[in-house]
């Protein structure tokens, strides 16, 4: 029977996820591998640990299961004998009324109707009377009742377990995201954000589906298959051999053409990839194409990688197309043989109508789950693979815990000092060493040097984003591992050169580090950093919805935003991380003006390459491997001939070697 | 969605024609399976006749054989003819955004842009595939069903009734409910992986303004959210299934039943009530199929719609008839142009902002002379260089090139005279030769090396060990943005272009590499016509024209000099800088 069932109806229709994790590109149909788990058992026992909580509901929807199972499976065979009782019926009046069974059967015989008498001995007829109805209502209510009773069990265990799915689910989100919350910085700085990305979103999604699909189909699929197998086994050994042969048939030629489509799936997702680059980068460079005349090569190229998609696509399809084909022609084999056999046998009465009519039936029952198991096993070794790599993030050891008993900074007056600090992000590669440090309130200090000279690392320690390894920190002269980090940064204020805006409005992002501030704070803030008017000319203006990558405005202008967000925060210690690089110089004066009124009594760091910048600090640290190698003020350091003399006069901006340029975000 | 499918498949008619017969034999196959079934029943069975048992289960093997035939070669056109219909859909799609300018990339998104000529064409080539399978198997497979029960036995047809419309009411209402929750359920996954994306860009931010707890409380709302969508899809679900197989189970008993009171009074055969099972079971799989499919097709004409209307929209910039003139034309330039540029009274805007970004902009570029645009940031500089080359067109006001409008000549024309450095220094995927070759196809490998010569990018060309064979990432990711700029600069100089256009192209350079890279430029540029956007004034020093731009007004046109004595704004972005001390 060529009839293509889907999955049990608790499946989940997921979007096709592409290989380029986080939702790139969707490509469709099987042909990818599946990812293996590294710990298969170890995993799973794992993953079921979590399903504790739910252990008496999956118990119930196990029992649920098999009483399902088991009426789905005796109700063929009931049925089948209601058509016994209907063709014993016909016979039966066919035949005079005043025989007995063994009487009629001779008689045929002896009139050379041999073939009836045969066809007669496996029934059980009662001469000259009809369909005995009475007993066909019996049978025929009895199926009924257990058909519906396997139907509602049935759908009784899959909205159970959707219950449990979802809560499993829910609970290991959260449980994530505040695992998040609790890892050091350092484990986001030494891991792509790719991959922690695709852990917390791509491999959860894939988990979830896991669950939905294999829990409850799982069990059934395999009781079906027993259960099917028993009573066909029951019925006529023979037939159920056979019809077990299609098994390992099936199987193979699965394989087979599995094998062969794999190949062109290969091709198929090299082609995508191929595609798919080429016109992300024709439409990023859009201008650029133009401009240079570039349209009829793009055209070319893309037409070569369109037709080469287009051929193996088309072959993977087709070869892949096969499979159900060929498996409805090895049904339908066993379906013809079912038929002729069960027919012959029938005649020559070894076997009844209604059991062939059953059996039958129970071949077609038999090849669904045993296809939905396959399927699922693969689908358990992907997500399994997936759990865990979530479950790795879970093991990640997390931040120093606070302390027990912290101090509180109230008047934040902003005096900090560094004793004898050290600090390395690896063992091996030395950084800060023994570096102290006393910066008074209302100070600002400005930090130069080559990159990896420890300027952010500086900040780093400052907010705790690392913890030193030697020495102590202090804030107003408490050391800062006695502060709770929630206190202690928000003492500061940070702009970084890397902005982050999220996807709000403008007013909102402004707004972030703040607590309830006002429509005009916000303006101010805003005005304070030249960025009002540009949020002006844009067509909603402050309610403008910034994008996931704050695209649709300039890097100048993002950073104007960031600044005016930390104008709107208002704390006791400033940390400018080169934040106005990208900002033009002209700019750069007005918001210097407006943060030298900010620094007013305010302590403040400022790591930067513009020289202008410099020349007004308090206080220059100039640093080079970590050590300060300088301080002092501009016109000290000047005349005192040194790094930082070198450094001024060749106005260098980025680095000292050319080709050593910081690489652009 | 019609119309796009009607369009893109109408080429492929013969092949679905062949599709549909192939499908057609197939569900008549199918069907006539059963059929010989009963006949063996009927007429082997029953009567004795064993020979007609083998006979016609001879028959039903061929039957067999010739269906695996016809549904592998259905399979085989309609596999060709749905990926040649996605094929035809994404060259189609790929050709018109090369036609686009940039207001149509700007109002649709380069994302956008990307994702509708990959996932959405995938979404409808997905649809078609299915289509020319399922959905033309499945309904014909139910009325043929529908038509050999009727001819089997009338009275018990009339069951199919009641039946058929049964089915298709539950599955169709459970879809009809279930479809938007999916949808919204996927929007939920989307916030969800959005939030998290944003939380790992910005950990910093959020640790040091001291937000995670708001972060942890926005996941746990989208949290609840989702799992509460999910929990309704899922529970809707789990009805779907067991729902169906009562259906399916209810009307083989109500067959059985009925048919036996039939087969009783002699109206029909025994043999007929497993054939007519059997047609319930198709016809019912069929409908669900049918219906399913059904289901699909939101989405995919969602996919088709976005389609349509990038294959719908026409670019805001091409060129004109009047442009298409032959050259023998009074107005049409012959040769190479000599490069001067003119603004007149220039205005632009971006459509519905409240704002111009530039107005009254008015001023003469000349070949031979470098001239330099500052100002702050906002002040509309890159704006006013992308007019230059067309890439929008003014709002008011006119920009003409050798004394003809713009807009009155072949873009094509327009674009061989002028040369393009961006702001953002963007490489294409290859070798650092295929790069610079962007530029200027034929260029030979001397020429190359000239231009990167210029660029002051020969040095850490030739310490590269493939050298102009190095590859090139996506983006020019695996370079350093100084190195990235210099082969922005090399592929530009490499065309010979008799305008070039410099904006910002300094930037990650220090101040050595920029002074070289200027006098070396200044060198091939004598006949040249050099614009230069720039931050720093040290740059630009030594223009022979500089202009002034503030907030989208000109504040002042001149020399270094005429403008330190005349020019406010222009005093105070010198003095910001540091060239007062030191040499430039």
């Amino acid at each position: 029977m060529s009839a293509a069932t889907t999955s049990s109806g608790a499946s989940n229709p997921r979007r096709p996820q592409g290989m380029f994790g986080g939702g790139g590109p969707g490509a469709v149909g099987m042909g990818l591998p599946p990812e293996k788990p590294r710990n298969f058992k170890a995993t799973l026992r794992r993953l079921g640990r979590r399903l504790r909580p739910e252990r008496w509901i999956i118990s119930v929807v196990l029992i649920l299961g098999i009483t399902s199972v088991f009426f789905a499976v005796i109700g063929p065979k009931l049925l089948g004998n209601a058509t016994n009782i209907i063709f014993e019926g016909i016979v039966g009046k066919q035949l005079p009324a005043n025989m007995t069974q063994a009487q009629a059967e001779a008689y045929l015989r002896a009139n050379g109707q041999s073939q009836q008498a045969d066809l007669l001995s496996g029934m059980t007829v009662t001469p000259g009377a009809g369909v005995d109805f009475t007993a066909l209502g019996q049978v025929i209510a009895l199926v009924a009742v257990v058909y519906l009773l396997s139907s509602i069990f049935s759908w009784a265990q899959n909205y159970l377990m959707a219950g449990v799915t979802q809560r499993v689910m829910f609970r290991l989100r959260e449980e994530v995201d505040v695992k998040l919350g609790r890892l050091p910085l350092k484990y986001f700085d030494t891991h792509a954000r790719g991959d922690v990305l695709s852990r917390v979103t791509n491999d959860i999604d894939n988990i979830s589906t896991t669950l939905q699909q294999t829990l409850t189909q799982m069990i059934t699929s395999v009781l079906t298959v027993i259960g099917v197998l028993t009573m066909m086994l029951l019925i006529s050994p023979l037939l159920a051999i056979i019809s077990l042969l299609t098994v390992p048939l099936s199987f193979a030629v699965t394989m087979f053409i599995a094998k062969r489509s794999q190949r062109e799936f290969v091709g198929q997702w090299k082609w995508t990839g191929r595609l798919n680059g080429h016109v992300e980068e024709m439409y990023s460079g859009h201008e650029l194409v133009k401009v240079f005349g570039h349209q009829e090569q793009a055209m070319a190229d893309f037409a070569e990688a369109n037709d080469k998609m287009y051929e193996s696509s088309f072959k993977a399809q087709f070869i892949s197309g096969i499979i159900q084909p060929a498996m409805a022609f090895i049904a339908n084999i066993n379906y013809v043989l079912i038929a002729v056999i069960g027919g012959l046998w029938v005649a020559n009465g070894t076997m009844s109508l209604g059991d062939v009519q059953a059996f039958i039936q129970y071949s077609r029952q038999f090849t669904m789950p045993i296809t939905q198991i396959a399927s699922i096993t693969n689908l358990l070794q992907s997500g399994l693979a997936s759990a865990e790599r979530v479950f790795e993030l879970l093991d990640e050891p997390e931040q120093v815990p606070e302390t027990a008993t912290p101090q509180i900074l109230d008047l934040r007056r902003g005096h900090i000092t560094f004793e004898d600090v050290s600090f390395r992000y690896e063992p091996d590669k030395p950084l800060i060493d023994d570096l102290t440090l006393d910066v008074r309130p209302g100070e600002s200090i400005a930090i130069v040097g080559p990159t990896g000279a420890g300027k952010t690392t500086l900040v780093n320690l400052l907010m705790r984003f690392y913890e030193i390894d030697g020495g102590r920190i202090t804030f107003d002269g408490i050391d800062i591992r006695d502060l709770t980090r929630d206190n202690l940064r928000r003492s500061f204020g940070m702009v970084l050169q890397d902005t982050w805006l999220f996807k709000g409005t403008i007013r909102e992002n402004i707004a972030y580090g703040a607590i309830d501030p006002s429509e005009a704070q916000i303006i101010q803030a805003a005005t304070a950093a030249h960025v009002d008017r540009l949020v002006r000319t844009l067509p909603d203006g402050y309610d403008t919805i910034l994008g996931t990558d704050a695209a649709n405005i300039s890097t100048g202008e993002q950073q104007l935003l960031t600044i005016a967000r930390a104008f709107l925060a208002d704390p006791a210690v400033l940390i400018l991380d080169e934040a106005t690089s990208s900002v033009d110089t002209r700019t750069e004066v007005l918001i210097q003006k407006a943060m030298a009124e900010l620094r007013k009594g305010r302590t403040s760091f400022v790591i930067a390459h513009r020289l202008s910048t410099i020349r007004d600090a308090d206080t220059i640290l100039v640093m080079d491997s970590g050590n300060i190698i300088e301080t002092g003020t501009h016109d000290e350091l000047i005349a005192a001939g040194g790094f930082y003399y070198n450094l001024y006069n060749s106005q260098f901006l980025a680095s000292f070697d050319e080709d050593a340029d910081i690489p652009v975000g | 969605m019609i119309q796009l499918l009607r369009r893109f498949l109408r080429p492929y008619g013969r092949a679905l024609i062949v599709i549909v017969l192939l499908l057609f034999l197939q569900a008549v196959g199918n069907l006539y399976l059963p059929t010989l079934n009963a006949d063996i029943i009927n007429n082997g069975v029953v009567t004795g006749n064993i020979r007609n048992i083998i006979v016609t289960g001879a028959i039903m093997l061929a039957v067999t054989l010739l269906l695996g035939i016809c549904s592998i070669i259905a399979v085989y056109f309609s596999a060709r003819t749905a990926m040649q219909f996605g094929r035809d859909v994404r060259a189609s799609m790929f050709t018109k955004v090369q036609s686009f300018s940039l207001h149509e990339v700007n109002e649709f998104g380069t994302p956008s842009l990307i994702t509708r000529n990959t996932n959405d064409v995938q979404q409808v080539q997905m649809l078609v595939l299915m289509g020319l399978t399922m959905m033309v198997l499945a309904p014909l497979t139910a009325i043929g069903g529908i038509f050999l029960a009727v001819r089997l036995n009338l009275q018990l047809s009339a069951l199919l009734l009641i039946i058929i419309p049964l089915m298709a009411i539950v599955i169709g209402s459970l879809m009809v409910k279930a479809v938007p929750l999916f949808r919204s359920m996927q929007v939920k996954i989307d916030r969800i992986n959005e939030v998290l994306r944003e939380n790992l860009a910005g950990i910093r931010v959020i640790r040091a303004f001291v937000r995670t707890q708001h972060e942890e409380a926005r996941f746990e709302v989208a949290n609840d959210d989702l799992t509460d969508t999910s929990l309704r899809v899922a529970r809707l679900f789990a009805l779907m299934l067991p729902a169906l197989m009562l259906i399916m189970n209810a009307s083989s008993v109500a067959i059985v039943w009925f048919g036996g009171h039939l087969i009783n009074n002699g109206d029909m055969q025994i043999g007929d009530l497993t054939a007519f099972l059997q047609y319930i079971v198709q016809i019912l799989f069929a409908v669900m199929m049918a219906v399913m499919m059904f289901v699909m097709v939101p989405r995919a004409a969602a996919s088709a719609e976005r389609i349509q209307q990038i294959l719908e929209t026409n670019p805001s910039i091409a060129d004109t008839a009047s442009a298409d003139l032959d050259t023998d034309s009074e107005t049409a330039r012959t040769g190479p142009g000599t490069g001067r540029i003119e603004f007149r009274d220039v205005e632009f805007r971006y459509p519905g902002a409240q704002d111009p970004v530039l107005e009254r902009i008015s001023f003469t570029l000349e070949p031979g002379q470098t001239t330099a645009i500052v100002g702050g940031t906002g002040s509309g500089k890159t704006t006013l260089v992308n007019l230059i080359p067309r890439l929008y067109d003014v709002s008011d006001g006119s920009i003409l090139l050798d004394g003809i409008d713009l807009r009155d000549q072949r873009q094509a024309q327009v674009w061989q005279e002028m040369a393009l450095v961006p702001q953002k220094s963007f490489l294409f995927s290859g070798t650092v030769r295929s790069n610079i070759l962007f530029g200027d196809a034929d260029a030979s490998d001397e020429q190359i090396w000239d231009a990167l010569r210029v660029a002051q990018a020969e040095p850490f060309v030739t310490k590269l060990a493939d050298q102009l064979d190095s590859t090139v990432d996506q983006g020019g990711a695996n370079l350093s943005g100084g190195q990235r700029q210099r082969l922005s600069i090399a592929r530009a100089l490499v065309r010979r272009a008799p305008i070039l256009i410099l904006d910002d192209s300094f930037s990650a350079l220090d101040y050595a590499t920029d002074a070289r890279l200027r006098s070396a430029l200044a060198r091939e540029s004598r006949n040249r016509t050099v614009v230069i956007v720039a931050q720093r004034v040290s740059s630009i020093l030594d223009a022979d024209k500089i202009i002034v731009l503030d907030e989208g007004l000109i504040v002042g046109i001149g020399t270094h000099s005429e403008l330190m004595d005349t020019c406010p704004t222009y005093q105070e972005i010198v003095n910001s800088q540091l060239s007062a001390d030191g040499a430039a």
